[in-house]
């Protein structure tokens, strides 16, 4: 490992890491690409890699390194896979604004299709988590309950009950998942990003992130019930107690004042 | 007893009743001291009746609860309603609360009103208490009833905990995980008192059902005895009023219990209970079911207790790890540090009237209440309280303030470490130069009249405001209050040389009082000559 | 009506003279006495308190409506029907109906007495008088006396045996009422010193319910375990799980800076109690970047690259390690037990 890192800014690196990881891709994809189109599909592929390979020296390579190996300001991209900048660019985390305890959330900037072809780049520098597919996040053939379990156990520890994240340590924080894309949250599963740990498919199966992901969409997203009224932000007795405090105690104050007040008289004194 | 009368005319059915009820109780006795008693009118004297009448919402509708909810920790599988729990193991205390909301019509509403009332109740006990401390309405005779008081605070406190606990979900669970570890920390009887309360290790299958009975009959069957008396004393003492034109110490005013009382307190009753409906209605509690069961390796980030533990939470979270091996014995200064603090710092409050009058060393009854700023060292200390506890509190949140502020919760976490320290330090002083300032301008009114916003031209050039001369009864008002002189120790030696005993207690007891009452610790009020030699010197302006 | 005439008996003020510390009574402007009743519009004109009246008869009424109202909701609505309501989102409509019809109830009853209290009512101030609680000189005297002949009669000073043996026996039975708590639990013993982990158990991943590989725990990944035999349908599962859980991460062997931990790792697979040595809390807000684990519940914070030692917070120890190893079929097995009781401390952890 040290002597590939020290060996990294070899002028040929670039190059070598490059077909390693066209021919990684191309392996992988001769194994899994349907057989049919796979003359097209190719053409296809490698136009996106093209395209995104001019994408990522605009916007990327002045922190993640011409060729993805990293710099000090931003970590290697090699075998992070597609998933991860589908994941990072598609919420607009990347490209970053400010340095700072976390890289947050903002406006996405690159359209659906540049980030493809941004993926497709990175995916071809080394083999990495892979963008799932519609019907591996859709709710279908979900079991919500056993989502919820898992929830519980993996994922509720930083990010609450339903979701509405938390806080970590220095300024780093959980992100509320409420509205996030069902692909993203699976992403970020796989990958980990920032301080998050992964949930791999080796630890975590496919069909358990699906669960979770159902779980996610059932209590916190616009549609989601809560019987008892207004959910206060779902963060629990903290809101729960500044409601009581605020409205409850403040209207029945308001209440006492009324009921002990002096009745207008008839003439100003 | 009067027969002749009762032959001569026909008494109506009420009369029969309550004549028969006179006979057997003495009711006529209690009615005649009782039915016109005096009430005097003022908003801060109706929070004790928030927190009365939502104890009797609490009871009402725990009664309610205990007719559904099944205080077992019994493992169930989840087959009811709701689609997000299906198949779940849970015990079936967290059963039968869900099915309390989703299967019992109202069910959820008496569930919510049931725990709205209680955060209510313990927010208004706490604002009755504030109230009640800086008005200095816990002077003799209140003291017994200041602790009474004092009491039914820490015991609702209590109480809300259990109760918290008992639905077994994985907020609360995580709440008792909490309360067993702090048990844990108490040198030598520790892991005894733990196994004794959960019938052996953590979480055991007992805790639940226990804390069923402390919560529904222990702790509220002590409550309803301490309530009691409260009120009997309350009643017993009349109560107190601010001064005023015609209001002295020797009498209350205001309106009498039958018919005026009568109609606001008890209407009062059905408006507490209606907002509290109303809030039940529209805004969700305590939703067990997006939590979970209890599970003791499972969690959730933003794990608080309900707000009135918030200040011991508070004192918890910002304690440095502090631990000490000695002998193969462990003592955790980390928990048993703040544990003690909260008890002193509750204490603290509890125990101040007592403090106040050895320094003041006043055996009178008070019945005409204090303005906060005539009493500057009590009010500065009160607002040093407040602030601890509220600081606490704040500690209590860190995560959440962290996210939603945007901060590191380490930074808060510093924070409130030093300003558990410099903050009612801080608020000490800063009070009491406000009170000395409301003080000052009081005096200037008094002297001077209330500054009209008129402004005047006088015939050389000189603009004026003009000054109006108060009533006599704000007059009165205003200067009603009384002010002690510091106690002295007196000459250290006697008139024939000898050296006088004076004991560390009285040499502290004449530093606070000097404290309280010495110069610059109150303004001394305006007297009347000063008064006539402004007025009738250079005319009011 | 006002109160001129107070009887000079009985007075508070005039109980104390004693200490030194009240200044006198220093009321410099004298008390000008209750002011005159003011009338309110309803007390002078009767079309104003005929007014007030259907305003109050009109919030009882209201009240009744609402009742009606609350009985029909719940007949009407299904338990579990929800609907969208602006500002409140997706609610429950019986709650909200059940809610809102009977706050509407009781307040309108509550708002029509206070009206009528304050409006109908006579609304002139009395003032009562207050009495001196404490006794006068002479029935103290008399309770004093009656006291001491009580107590004479009883002969409880004189007769000494009498009055120890009672304190005795009334301190003695409130024991019978302890010793039968006794019961209520188990001795400590060495309870608390152990778990369900042993020498050859394998590390059970608790989502898959499998062992778990040394190949499926990558570097930056967060795995939960449990010993292997532990069912979730065991009645001891609670108790078992509350010591037993484990934090599974993977660390570049290099970047592991404390020796032992290094050690006790399999190829830089840890695997730590999950429990916070603070007052027991799951502790697993993991940040995969620093290796620092966060405790949700007090911020407790421990830093696993270099034996889960604390960083900050209250806890006062590092979390227990659990040394692991691989067994023949491949699979992650713990080499034994904690090493020390995992959890909070206790006075007997030493």
């Amino acid at each position: 490992m040290k002597k590939l890192s020290a060996r990294r800014r070899h002028p040929l690196a670039a190059v070598v890491v490059l077909l390693l990881a066209l021919a990684a891709t191309g392996g992988l994809y001769a194994a899994f690409a349907p057989a049919s189109k796979a003359q097209a599909d190719e053409t296809a592929q490698s136009l996106a890699i093209d395209e995104g390979k001019k994408l990522y020296s605009v916007g990327c390579a002045s922190c993640h390194g011409t060729g993805g190996q990293g710099t000090t300001d931003g970590p290697q991209l090699v075998g992070v896979g597609s998933a991860a900048v589908d994941f990072q660019v598609g919420t607009g985390r990347m490209p970053a604004q400010q340095p700072g305890a976390q890289v947050p959330k903002k406006k996405v900037i690159y359209t659906q299709a540049e980030i493809d072809q941004l993926a497709a780049y990175v995916a071809s520098l080394g083999a990495g988590p892979i963008v799932p597919t519609k019907s591996q996040v859709s709710p279908e053939g979900a079991d919500v309950a056993k989502g919820g379990d898992l929830f519980r156990t993996n994922c509720a520890q930083c990010h609450n009950f339903t979701g509405e994240g938390g806080a970590l340590t220095k300024g780093k924080y959980a992100p509320s998942l409420e509205g996030v894309d069902p692909k993203h949250i699976y992403e970020a599963m796989q990958t980990g990003p920032q301080s998050m740990p992964s949930f791999p498919d080796s630890t975590m199966p496919e069909q358990q992130k699906k669960d979770i992901i159902a779980y996610i969409k059932t209590v916190n997203s616009s549609e989601s019930a809560s019987p008892g009224g207004l959910s206060l932000g779902g963060l629990g007795p903290v809101s729960e107690g500044l409601f009581g405090w605020i409205f409850g105690l403040g209207a029945l104050i308001a209440v006492a004042i009324w009921v002990a007040a002096h009745t207008a008289k008839a003439k100003k004194s | 007893m009067s027969t002749a009368t009762d032959t001569k005319r026909k008494a109506p059915a009420g009369e029969k009743v309550a004549d028969w009820a006179d006979g057997r109780l003495g009711i006529y006795s209690l009615a005649k001291a009782n039915m016109r008693k005096i009430f005097p009118d003022h908003w801060s004297f109706m929070l004790g009746e928030i927190c009365l009448y939502s104890f009797i919402i609490i009871i009402l509708t725990g009664v309610y609860l205990t007719l559904f909810f099944h205080p077992s920790m019994n493992e169930v599988v989840y087959h009811g309603p709701y689609e997000p729990m299906q198949g779940i193991r849970m015990s079936e205390a967290y059963a039968s609360t869900l099915d309390i909301s989703f299967d019992v019509r109202g069910g959820l509403l008496v569930r919510q009103i049931h725990h709205w009332a209680a955060l209510i109740f313990l927010a208004g006990m706490f604002v009755h208490m504030m109230r009640v401390f800086f008005t200095g309405a816990f002077r003799k005779p209140r003291e017994i009833n200041w602790l009474f008081g004092f009491l039914l605070f820490v015991l609702g406190m209590f109480t809300g905990f259990t109760g918290y606990s008992l639905p077994d979900d994985l907020l609360s669970g995580t709440g008792v995980r909490f309360t067993q570890g702090a048990i844990l920390a108490m040198p030598v009887i520790g892991t005894y008192i733990s196994m004794f309360l959960f019938g052996g290790e953590f979480p055991g299958g007992d805790f639940v059902a226990r804390f069923y009975s402390i919560h529904i009959l222990l702790l509220p069957g002590i409550m309803l005895g301490l309530l009691v008396g409260h009120l009997i004393l309350v009643f017993y003492h009349k109560h107190t009023q601010f001064a005023g034109p015609g209001r002295t110490n020797k009498n209350v005013v205001g309106m009498p219990l039958l018919p005026v009382y009568m109609a606001k307190a008890g209407g009062f009753f059905f408006l507490v209970f209606g907002v509290i409906a109303v809030i039940a209605g529209i805004a969700s509690i305590n939703p067990i079911w997006a939590i979970g069961p209890y599970r003791p390796d499972q969690v959730s980030t933003g794990a608080q207790p309900d707000w009135y533990m918030g200040f011991a939470e508070g004192l918890i979270r910002v304690m440095p790890g502090w631990e000490i091996n000695l002998w193969g014995h462990t003592l955790v200064l980390g928990v048993l540090i703040p544990l003690t603090l909260f008890g002193v710092i509750l204490g603290a409050i509890a125990v101040y009237p007592f403090i106040e009058s050895w320094v003041t060393g006043d055996k009178r009854e008070h019945h005409i209440l204090d303005r906060p700023r005539n009493a500057p060292t009590r009010t500065a200390f009160g607002v040093a309280w407040i602030t601890v506890y509220f600081i606490g509190l704040v500690g209590g949140g860190n995560d959440l303030w962290a996210t939603h502020f945007h901060l590191s919760l380490n930074a808060i976490s510093w924070f409130v470490r030093i300003f558990f320290f410099a903050g009612p330090v801080i608020a000490f002083v800063v009070t009491k130069r406000i009170c000395l300032g409301l003080q000052r301008r009081d005096k200037e009114k008094v002297l001077h009249g209330r500054e009209s916003g008129l402004i005047k031209r006088l015939p050389h050039g000189e603009f004026v405001e003009v000054h109006e001369p108060l009533a006599p009864a704000q007059l009165h008002t205003l200067t009603a209050h009384e002010q002690y002189k510091p106690v002295e120790i007196g000459p250290l030696v006697d008139e024939n040389g000898v050296k006088r005993k004076v004991s560390v207690v009285q040499k502290l007891r004449a530093k606070l009082s000097k404290g309280y009452y010495g110069e610059n610790n109150q303004i001394a009020k305006p007297t009347a000559e000063e008064y006539k030699e402004i007025t009738s010197g250079h005319g009011h302006h | 009506m006002s109160s001129q005439e107070i009887p000079e008996e009985n007075l508070p003020a005039e109980q104390d003279a004693a200490h030194g510390a009240v200044e006198g009574a220093g009321d410099p402007f004298a008390d000008p006495g209750l002011p005159a009743h003011k009338p309110r519009i309803q007390d002078i004109d009767e079309r104003a308190a005929n007014r007030s009246e259907r305003a109050v008869a009109f919030m009882f009424t209201l009240s009744m409506l609402a009742t009606v109202g609350f009985i029909a909701s719940y007949v009407i609505f299904p338990v579990d029907k929800i609907v969208y309501i602006f500002p409140f989102g997706h609610v429950s409509a019986l709650n909200f109906s059940l809610g809102l019809t009977l706050g509407v109830a009781l307040f309108a009853i509550g708002a029509g007495a206070v009206h009528w209290a304050r409006t109908l009512m006579s609304d002139v101030e009395v003032a009562d008088d207050r009495h001196a609680i404490a006794a006068e000189p002479e029935v103290k005297a008399k309770v004093l006396a009656d006291f001491a002949a009580g107590a004479e009669e009883s002969a409880f000073g004189r007769r000494k045996l009498i009055r120890n043996t009672m304190f005795g026996a009334l301190a003695l039975v409130p024991l019978a009422g302890v010793v039968l708590l006794r019961d209520l639990g188990p001795l400590p013993e060495k309870k608390l010193r152990s778990t369900l982990w042993a020498k050859g158990k394998q590390l059970i991943n608790m989502n898959t319910m499998e062992p778990l590989r040394p190949e499926d725990v990558v570097v930056g990944s967060l795995t939960f375990a449990m010993p292997e035999g532990l069912e979730e349908d065991a009645h001891d599962f609670q108790v078992q799980i509350a010591k037993a859980a484990l934090m599974i991460i993977r660390i570049e062997p290099d970047n592991i800076k404390d020796k032992r931990e290094r050690e006790w790792a399999h190829e830089g697979i840890v695997a730590f109690s999950k429990i916070c040595t603070h007052v027991g809390c799951p502790i697993s807000l993991y940040e995969q970047q620093t290796h620092h684990v966060l405790c949700p519940c007090h911020q407790s914070t421990f830093d696993l690259s270099d034996g889960a030692r604390v960083i900050f917070g209250p806890a006062g120890h590092a979390l227990p390690q659990l040394r692991i190893g691989v067994n023949s079929e491949g699979n992650l097995e713990a080499l034994g037990d904690f090493e020390e009781p995992v959890g909070p401390a206790f006075w007997e952890r030493g």
